[in-house]
């Protein structure tokens, strides 16, 4: 099997990312030539034949997603972008809005067809700023050449996007909350239902897709859904883009056909360990992701083998640490980022993670007692149970798979309490 | 450090947001995005945050709930430059703490600090996406990453001549 593919990434680095003239050339918005002249509900069963799931880390079926929005009723319906990535590790969407920005706009065009919507709003986080701008002007270029509009490519249709800055706050990636922040608001997820697809943004019918999700449409419709279906597992359809970083030789976005393991991506794509160490672990999907220790880097990546192994994909980000990295110094950077990112709507995560990092400090300082860790074993359930949100009952999935795997790192690090004592 | 008192041509400029934005309170967020990069150190004086209030009739409890909860809005001066140095899962592995004694040194100021010239603020930040070149920070909105002990001299020079 090809161990990197280019699909969604084939215009990386190839065509310059703000001519219009490039990306038609490189076959750019064959895809929604293609898709324009289909009724809505044969865009969706193409959608749902590719069998994609959405790439922004809550792996919904994308071509039911559509499906939903499609059957609500309304004439004011709004489509959404999330382009808010802030997993620590991810940059894969910074890649598609740096170096192909109309692949996503074309996406985004498709699946207002589909839905039938004429709003479109692009969520970009404050740190992109300057992507931000790119993603103005080529609206822009867009809008002056039918390819956004009033009447698109001459036919009746009609779509426009606005680009929104998000304001440096992790959170506001859960659609509720992004919604939130774009109606002037803290960014505080709220309660379903009403869900966003009846009520999203100003209480019209909302239909929100991660970034790397849309620019995956224009490729279904130019090489067909079952040709990009082809690709990758069963129960994984396609590729993947993922940002590989940490103690690796090349660390970069790359487009991988699903199910090669992650020895391969670690050591084939990403050239291996820096400075000739030995891995120890990774962290999966972002610092809400699983640690994988190396001796299970023989799992595939895909949705079934991490499903079995109790790993979520997230974002889509693989982290990997060298054997020098000491565990619980690593899973401090973790809870400090939780601490310093949770609204503070419900107790469980405000008051877990401040807890989590004062017990943490103890672990790093080599002070702990086995009390702290009985308790971070236990608040870290209480948080994976209770929190309102994501953010919460995922802030100690790193925590809980390193108590698995590592339990050893722990017990040194109070061992050394007992002796000093 | 003291505040910038607004002028009038300022509150005519941040007027000028508010309209383009329809005074639609909806727009909040990006109205005080472009008036904080409107006003020198960054950040959103009271008279501006009351300003803005008012004219979008909402309470200034509710402008400052936003402001202090997102950290890309201040509502302190800053410096005239911020670097922003991520100490986030990657810059962890990748021992951003070198870059941190770097800056520490060279600036002669301590995370979280600022020079007494006004002109260096020093602070660490959530991952902002460029991993795939840590070590990073940024400074305003300017990335720098693959950091080394030259490589963040030459930068901090360049900050420092201008
Ligand atoms: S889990 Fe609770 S406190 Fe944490 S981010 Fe979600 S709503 Fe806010
Ligand atoms: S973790 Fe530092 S830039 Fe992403």
């Amino acid at each position: 099997m090809k161990k990197t593919v280019s699909l969604i990434s084939k215009n990386f680095k190839k065509i310059h990312p703000e001519s219009l003239k490039e990306y038609l050339k490189a076959g750019g918005y064959d895809g929604l030539k293609n898709a324009l002249p289909l009724t809505s509900l044969e865009v969706i069963t193409a959608v749902k034949k590719s069998g994609i799931k959405g790439r922004g880390g809550a792996a919904y079926p994308t071509g039911l997603k559509w499906e939903q929005a499609a059957a609500i009723p309304g004439p004011r319906k709004i489509v959404i972008c999330n382009a808010d990535e802030g997993e620590p590790g991810t940059f894969k969407d910074r890649y598609l809005l740096e170096y192909d920005p109309f692949k996503i706009i074309e996406g985004m065009t498709i699946a207002a067809y589909a839905v039938g919507a004429n709003e479109g709003y692009i969520y970009i986080r404050e740190e992109y700023k300057k992507l931000q701008n790119r993603m103005r002007k080529i609206i822009d270029i867009a809008i002056q050449n039918g390819f956004l509009g009033n009447n698109i490519l001459g036919t009746n249709f009609k779509f426009n996007i606005k680009v929104f800055s998000g304001a440096g706050a992790y959170v506001c990636g859960e659609n509720s909350t992004l919604i939130e922040s774009m109606e002037g608001k803290s960014g505080r997820p709220r309660i379903k239902p009403p869900y966003i697809k009846e009520r999203g943004l100003f209480n019209l019918p909302t239909l929100v897709n991660n970034v790397e999700t849309f620019s995956i449409i224009p490729v279904i419709f130019t090489i067909g859904p079952e040709e990009y279906a082809k690709y990758g597992t069963p129960n994984s359809r396609g590729t993947k883009l993922i940002s590989i970083a940490g103690n690796i030789k090349k660390p970069g976005t790359y487009e991988i056909p699903f199910g090669i393991t992650l020895n391969e991506i670690v050591f084939d794509i990403g050239g291996g360990i820096r400075n000739n160490k030995k891995l120890k672990f990774l962290q999966i999907g972002g610092a809400s992701g699983s640690i994988v220790p190396a001796s299970m880097t023989h799992i595939r990546y895909c949705y079934e083998d991490f499903k079995e192994h109790n790993i979520t994909m997230g974002s889509g980000a693989i982290l990997v640490a060298d054997e020098t990295i000491k565990v619980v110094d690593f899973l401090k950077s973790v809870q400090d980022f939780f601490l310093h990112e949770s609204c503070g709507k419900c107790t469980p995560c405000r008051e877990g993670n401040r807890q989590l990092s004062k017990i943490f400090n103890r672990f790093v300082k080599g002070n702990a007692s086995i009390e702290d860790f009985k308790t971070i074993e236990r608040f870290g359930k209480v948080m994976k149970y209770c929190s309102f949100c994501g953010l919460g009952q995922s802030a100690t999935t790193a925590l809980l798979s390193a108590i698995k795997h590592f339990p050893d790192e722990f017990y040194t690090h109070i061992d050394k309490v007992h002796k000093t004592i | 450090m003291k505040n910038v008192t607004l002028n009038k041509a300022l509150f005519l400029k941040i007027n000028e947001i508010i309209k383009k934005y329809e005074s639609d309170k909806h727009n909040l967020l990006a109205i005080l995005l472009e008036t904080q990069d409107l006003i020198p150190k960054h950040y959103i004086p009271i008279e501006a945050a009351a300003f803005i209030g008012d004219k979008l009739n909402i309470p200034i409890s509710r402008v400052y709930d936003v402001i202090s909860f997102y950290s890309a809005l201040n509502d302190k001066p800053k410096a005239q430059h911020v670097i922003k140095l991520c100490k986030s899962t990657t810059c962890r592995v990748n021992r951003y703490q070198t870059v941190r004694d770097v800056l520490e040194k060279e600036l002669g100021i301590k995370m979280g600090q600022t020079t007494p010239d006004g002109k260096f603020a020093l602070e660490y930040s959530a991952c902002f996406g460029a991993c795939d070149i840590s070590p990073a920070f940024r400074i305003d909105t300017e990335v720098y990453g693959n950091l080394t002990e030259k490589k963040i001299k030459e930068i901090i020079n360049k900050y420092k001549e201008v």
